[in-house]
């Protein structure tokens, strides 16, 4: 009785410092779910995910393997509507606007909420043509000239532009992982995202690809909204503001990343960030 | 009767052979508590393999020379005076009438004193050597078994032997199918070289004018190839028009759109129109899609044959159909999900993710089914027999009827044939040419599928 009340009683605190401004700093709310729920067929993924995310910052979402991360991650851009037989419930809004309206462009939303997978998938195309295939389907570059900016000033944020800039015209599937990995922001970013979400983007790297790409997640915070699904501790800890908890299809605890690694409210965040589940 | 007998020795050879190695492996094991390196059913199979291949050699040796070796004894059987007085085909005849009273059948027409005593010696010479043959087959394989059982001990890599002996099996299997098409071509490029001692060359490959004289006599008729060559391309662009698209727009359909039950009913039913006999092609061809053309023809004031290259490309492309959707459909459904993710991150709408993104991928595996379609095409026959007119003129007019390769190998082989002149061996090098022309297809699909390739994973 007394374990049903605290559990109850942190859920509600957890809202309540999802929804304190003091808490978001002076960040605005980009994206809000409330009460998400996604079935793969018969069987319920995620039950009821409330969470708001703020502009302008990295939020992390951490879990044991199989817990609903990445399935809430594809809520957010519907990748979950190319999956037979997925069905997601509740509202999840973008500015304000519910994106699981009848008359939302999913096309149009896709590009404004762009996404780096787990494992690198570039095109199986130039180096150059992986970053112009966004751009160019969107129609964003009037000319030649245009295009050409876009595709080696995305290259440039990604942190790729140097190692490649003498090969744009061989194909991206010849470069390393890391930079396969790189090629995949860059890819995303030419599009012009609001929202980038990235589900375990270094989880094919090593150390090394790792820091060059978490460097690059901490400049992208400036100018972007992200997510991103990891499963390390330490990578969380070092990226993000925001950091949230799911556990068997619940989002557990969220708050700031200081106070779930520090002082975790609920007891399973705890044993999850001293190794004792997952 | 025979067969039947040595199959049975045989299974009995190798189920002896099996058991020994396998219950002496077991007393290893059993004996001292040693580690044994081999399981017992490796020792099994190694003193099976021991036993049997003595055996099987044995019996291969006999089918080898066994025939050769009887028929000289049956020929030693026929007196010397008859045996002088017989020509080639008149000692066949004896040794057959002999055989037959051999084996027991009888034989027409009365039958000679010393046919008769042949016949008896022959059949008791063919139950000895059998006999002999059966049991000399038994001792080796016996013999085998003895090594192979004294050789078992726990060190035995029994396992490894018999891997070894599973990878030569497989060797030889592919080495059939090596060889076999190797004796085909070689067949295919002596008898062909016997067809340019009648016709030159050069008359043949670029003869304009198709007109054997069957008749025989001193006089050939002319053999030129052009006319079926042209014919045969032409049907076969009509039916790659007709199937490429058709094919590949369905298969895209069924991978990338179709809900998955719809998929499911529709698949199979795809397979079957891969699955109707070509005759049935023929018929359509003939009775509905020929007639249907000419009148339409007709209605829009084109002169178009019922029997037409145009007739026998559709409906050749309606049964390639299958082969290009059902390949292509496969292939698609190969591309990693991970791509079609990517684009779909991007924004890209679904035909845009399939164009950019899929069909690129899935190009060298597409344009393989592609060429594999048209090797159909170039080598099918039942339907331009019916469809095509068999008309063998050169002309460029896909409204009126042609011949192709295929109709006029049926044509010249067809009815009694004896291969000594070219009326009939005019197939073979016809075959090849159509053999020819079906490599460098392949090999230049070979070197498209290389140029394009782009790596996915
Ligand atoms: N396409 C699918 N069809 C059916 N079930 C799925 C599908 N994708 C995910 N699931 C199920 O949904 C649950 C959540 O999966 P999800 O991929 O979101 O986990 P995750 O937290 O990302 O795990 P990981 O850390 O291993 O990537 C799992 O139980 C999984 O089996
Ligand atoms: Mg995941």
């Amino acid at each position: 009785m007394d374990m049903l009340a605290g559990k109850i009683k942190t859920t509600s605190q957890n809202l309540d410092s999802a929804m304190n401004p003091t808490d978001m700093l002076d960040r605005q709310i980009r994206l809000t779910a409330r009460d998400v729920t996604v079935h793969y067929g018969t069987k319920q993924a995620l039950h009821g995910i409330s969470i708001d995310i703020p502009d302008r910052a990295v939020t992390a979402f951490i879990g044991p393997s199989g817990c609903g991360k990445s399935t809430f991650l594809r809520c957010i851009n519907r990748m979950n509507d190319t999956i037979e037989g997925a069905k997601v419930g509740g509202t999840i809004k973008l500015d304000g606007e519910d994106i699981y309206s009848p008359d939302l462009d999913v096309v149009e939303l896709r590009a404004r909420i762009g996404m780096v997978f787990q494992k690198p998938n570039p095109f199986p195309k130039s180096i150059y043509d992986n970053v112009a295939y966004g751009p160019r389907i969107h129609g964003l570059a009037r000319n030649k000239s245009d295009l050409d900016e876009i595709v080696v000033s995305s290259l440039r944020k990604a942190g790729l532009f140097e190692e490649v800039k003498d090969r744009l015209q061989e194909p991206g599937t010849g470069l390393s992982g890391g930079q396969q990995q790189r090629l995949c922001i860059a890819r995303a970013i030419a599009v012009g995202p609001e929202v980038i979400l990235m589900d375990e983007p270094c989880s094919a790297l090593d150390p090394i690809a790792t820091a060059v790409i978490e460097e690059l997640i901490d400049e992208l915070r400036e100018n972007y909204t992200i997510v991103i699904v990891t499963h390390s501790m330490q990578q969380a800890a070092r990226v993000s503001q925001r950091t949230a908890f799911f556990h068997l299809g619940h989002l557990i605890e969220q708050g700031p990343t200081e106070d779930i690694f520090t002082n975790p409210v609920n007891k399973q965040t705890q044993d999850y960030i001293m190794g004792r589940i997952g | 009767m025979n067969a039947l007998i040595v199959a049975g020795v045989l299974l009995v050879l190798l189920g002896v052979s099996y058991q020994t190695g396998w219950s002496k492996s077991r007393n290893l094991a059993t004996a001292n508590g040693v580690k044994v390196h081999s399981r017992p059913q490796y020792h099994g199979s190694y003193s099976a393999i021991w036993t049997m291949i003595p055996a099987l050699v044995i019996l291969l040796l006999w089918a080898w020379f066994g025939g050769g070796i009887a028929r000289d004894y049956a020929v030693s059987q026929i007196p010397q005076d008859t045996l002088l007085a017989l020509d080639q085909a008149g000692l066949n005849n004896a040794l057959n009438r002999i055989n037959a009273l051999a084996s027991g059948y009888g034989v027409a027409g009365d039958v000679a004193p010393w046919e008769q005593a042949a016949g008896s010696a022959v059949r008791s010479f063919n139950f000895l050597t059998f006999a002999g043959m059966l049991v000399l087959a038994v001792v080796a394989g016996g013999a085998g078994l003895v090594y192979a059982r004294s050789r078992i001990t726990a060190r035995l890599r029994a396992r490894n032997t018999v891997e070894r002996v599973i990878s030569l099996l497989l060797l030889a299997c592919s080495g059939v199918a090596i060889l076999t098409t190797v004796g085909i071509v070689a067949s295919l490029v002596t008898e062909a070289f016997r067809f340019f001692t009648f016709i030159n060359p050069i008359d043949f490959f670029f003869g304009t004018v198709w007109a054997p004289n069957n008749a025989g006599g001193a006089n050939h008729g002319q053999y030129g190839l052009l006319p079926l060559l042209t014919g045969t391309l032409m049907i076969t662009a009509i039916a790659m028009l007709v199937a490429v698209p058709v094919g590949l727009m369905a298969a895209i359909y069924l991978s990338q759109y179709a809900p998955r039950g719809f998929r499911a009913v529709v698949k199979p039913f795809i397979e079957i129109l891969a699955g109707i006999p070509t005759i049935v092609f023929g018929f359509f061809a003939l009775v509905t899609v020929g007639p249907f053309l000419r009148d339409f023809g007709n209605a829009i004031g084109l002169n178009i044959n019922a029997t037409s290259a145009l007739t026998a490309g559709i409906v050749m492309g309606i049964m390639i159909i299958p082969f290009v959707s059902s390949l292509s459909d496969d292939i698609l459904n190969q591309v990693p999900r991970s791509l079609r993710d990517g684009a779909y991150g991007l924004g890209a709408t679904q035909s845009e993710t399939i164009r950019n993104v899929l069909l690129p991928a899935a190009l060298p595996g597409i344009v393989g089914a592609f060429l594999l379609a048209v090797s159909r095409a170039v080598g099918e026959t039942m339907i331009v027999v019916l469809a095509a007119g068999n008309s063998p003129i050169l002309r460029g007019n896909p409204f009126e009827p042609v011949s192709t390769i295929t109709v006029s190998i049926v044509n010249q082989l067809t009815g009694d044939t004896d291969f000594t002149g070219p009326q009939s061996l005019v197939g073979f090098a016809l075959g090849l040419t159509l053999f020819v022309v079906t490599l460098c297809l392949n090999i230049f699909a070979l070197y498209i599928v290389r140029r394009f390739r782009e790596q996915y994973e």
